[in-house]
């Protein structure tokens, strides 16, 4: 069992006619995602590299049914779009768009707990369980069925322990990434749970980030409920304060946020932490047994 | 982004939080100008992009114009060293001269993102004048805080909550309630991510002033605040991440000497850390993201190496959307743009992998490939070691 998406997830592209989303959207096709098409609004009814395009999502769900929304809409737009999907009842909205403001961001997840819907990312790769589906922008070839779940803040960073799990042969059950911005939709804790009751899932690797304390939450969370063997690692060691290190959220603010605190925080709670992130993929194996 | 307080107190100023009167100076001659105008006791402030200017002696009192031209010949021109700027000190290049108000009370207050509440928070603290972080840390009890709602933001009776833990009465209080709920507006309207007034006063004469105005705003927002962007001063940010700043690169120069160019903010970031695990010293932290075209790489890597620290330099790219012939391009058209020599690690995973190899290998760039990011850092954290030393 893979968790949120499997083979039959039918997936809507928000913004399909720009650059980014009608790569993706034909990406994501190639390796097996039920991708039933798009919306850009004032395109509807045309037809754009293969896929059926709608006005509104709406629309789409009236008529292919939609599982997933996948959001590549600019950040000016951005926000509307995840409203936009989950006003028309669509359970999981994917937004892969970078640089949407917080303001925006506080108010749509203001909005989404009125609604039914989960949110990932935004400023995230997507997710995806291997063998099943990718709903985002990450490699595929890079991934393999198997039992670790990887849930991590950052993108490229994922693709690197999802490489190192991958030439030990050990497969990855799904990875999430959640985004590195400071407001977003689904937490470490959410997906941690989900891991926890995936029959599938028999480890968990975790990448955090610095700035803010999600990951000191999700090691209070891991200490009291998960019960399979977490693998966990914080990049931004050697971060100076106070400056914003790409991502929107990666910011040491205040004196807190560091790496040391949030380690310190993981390995009370009893996650085996990794110092260096080239020794990922190898704590895994040894935490699983396997050499 | 950053702003000076000048700045930011013009903004106040719009959103009718009440700021003392002044007005900003380039030369002494100027500031004595302001003096006369505003009449009596000034207050002259260094306008640079960072706290702890009073303690540095970026803040002078004068009596009358002479003084505060005098105030304003010593600060201006000044490198002012306090714990937040450089180790070399910023250059002063404005003042702000204001009338300088009669203090009775030192309040906090301030608006900002609660992340792990997913909303702003207002903060007051009748502790003004000192460090929040201190305060907080010290007696947390000190500081009062208020959750807006994320749809409808703060509330009169919020703000009553706050300025009645301020300790404000009377008239003092109808002003303080007004001011915090007219910063919160500044706040939201202008996509702040800090609005930070410190110390927050009431003068003698029964005003309730913001005396100190520190507004941060999220980066992310600048798109729609045409009028904050053209607020950035470049000389508060350093040549190359101005340059960088261009290219629409994530560069950030750091004390080391081992260049690094990667994609992705937490490759990034990972990145930086092995090579201080392997005993060296990143330069800089550069995220080229995840579309970066042949020019972009290009551009890049001229920064990165422009930087004279660097010895050697840590080329580490996972391609999922990046493709790694085009990174090759990149690489090859700045090296044989400029001239380089510096000895550059590879390790590169990704689309197109083998041939940007082979073309780095055919370019005669001196170059060291890596199987992974442990032994890229390794490597080139001693090339970085032999090339300082020779």
């Amino acid at each position: 069992m893979s968790i949120l998406v499997d083979k039959s997830t039918r997936v809507l592209v928000q913004g399909i006619t720009g650059k980014e989303g009608a790569f993706h959207a034909l990406r994501c096709k190639e390796y097996g995602t039920n991708v039933v098409g798009g919306v850009t609004p004032g395109k509807g009814g045309t037809t754009h590299e293969g896929f059926p395009v709608w006005n509104t999502v709406e629309e789409a769900r009236a008529a292919a049914g939609v599982d997933c929304a996948l959001i590549f809409v600019p950040p000016p737009a951005a926000a509307d779009a995840i409203m936009e999907a989950a006003d028309a009842g669509v359970p999981l909205v994917v937004c892969i768009t970078e640089g949407v403001p917080v303001v925006d961001m506080v108010r749509v997840k203001a909005f989404l707990s009125r609604t039914t819907s989960r949110l990932i990312g935004p400023n995230c790769p997507g997710l995806i369980s291997p063998g099943q589906a990718k709903i985002g922008i990450m490699p595929g070839h890079i991934h393999k069925v198997g039992p670790i779940g990887v849930v991590s803040r950052s993108g490229t960073l994922t693709y690197e322990v999802v490489h190192q799990l991958t030439q030990r042969g050990l497969g990855q059950s799904s990875c999430v990434g959640i985004g590195g911005d400071p407001v977003n939709g689904t937490s470490f804790i959410d997906v941690l749970r989900l891991f926890q009751d995936d029959a599938q899932t028999e480890a968990i690797m975790m990448i955090g980030e610095i700035g803010g304390t999600a990951e000191e939450e999700a090691a209070a969370f891991i200490k009291a409920h998960v019960r399979k063997p977490v693998v966990g690692f914080i990049c931004g060691q050697t971060a100076p304060p106070g400056r914003r290190m790409g991502h929107a959220g990666a910011i040491i603010a205040g004196g807190k946020g560091t790496a040391a605190e949030k380690m310190k925080a993981m390995e009370l709670a009893g996650i085996t932490t990794v110092k260096s992130p080239a020794d990922m993929g190898a704590t895994v194996a040894k935490v699983v047994g396997k050499k | 982004m950053k702003i000076h307080e000048y700045q930011g107190k013009a903004i106040l100023r719009e959103f009718g939080v009440p700021v003392p009167s002044g007005d900003v100076a380039d030369s002494p001659e100027q500031a004595k100008a302001i003096a006369a105008r505003l009449g009596g006791r000034v207050v002259v402030k260094a306008q640079v992009h960072a706290g702890g200017r009073g303690k540095a002696g970026g803040v002078k009192l004068a009596e009358d114009p002479a003084g505060a031209e005098a105030a304003a010949r010593q600060i201006l021109g000044m490198m002012l060293k306090t714990p937040q700027t450089p180790p070399e000190g910023i250059k002063v290049l404005k003042v702000l001269v204001e009338e300088a108000s009669p203090i009775a009370t030192e309040l906090y207050l301030s608006m900002t993102l609660d992340r792990g509440r997913g909303t702003h928070v207002a903060m007051a603290s009748q502790a003004g004048g000192m460090e929040i972080e201190e305060v907080a840390a010290s007696h947390p009890e000190k500081i009062i805080r208020e959750w807006t709602d994320p749809a409808l933001g703060l509330q009169a009776f919020q703000a009553r909550n706050l300025a009645f833990g301020l300790g404000l009465s009377g008239d003092q209080f109808k002003a303080g309630v007004s001011l915090i709920l007219n910063l919160f507006r500044a706040y939201v309207d202008k996509d702040c991510s800090l609005a930070e007034i410190n110390p927050l006063v009431v003068t003698r004469d029964g005003r309730v002033l913001a005396l100190d105005a520190k507004l941060n705003f999220d980066d992310n927002a600048l798109y729609r605040h045409k009028e904050i962007v053209a607020l950035r001063d470049i000389n508060e940010e350093t040549p190359l991440d101005v340059e960088a700043s261009k290219y629409g690169l994530n560069y950030i120069k750091l004390d080391g000497n081992v260049g690094c160019m990667v994609n992705g903010a937490g490759l990034a970031m990972a990145t930086m850390d092995i090579i201080k695990l392997a005993g060296g010293e990143p330069a800089n932290f550069l995220d080229v993201g995840g579309g970066a075209s042949p020019e972009q790489i290009e551009n890049a890597f001229r920064i990165l190496s422009s930087d004279p620290s660097v010895k050697a330099v840590f080329i580490n790219v996972f391609g999922g959307i990046l493709r790694v012939d085009r990174l090759a391009e990149g690489i090859i058209a700045a090296v044989n743009k400029l001239g380089l020599k510096l000895p550059v690690v590879l390790r590169a995973e990704g689309t197109n992998v083998e041939q940007g190899k082979k073309m780095l290998a055919d370019s005669g760039l001196a170059l060291v490939m890596a199987d992974d990011m442990g032994e890229g850092a390794k490597k080139v954290v001693e090339l970085a070691r032999t090339a300082g030393s020779r």
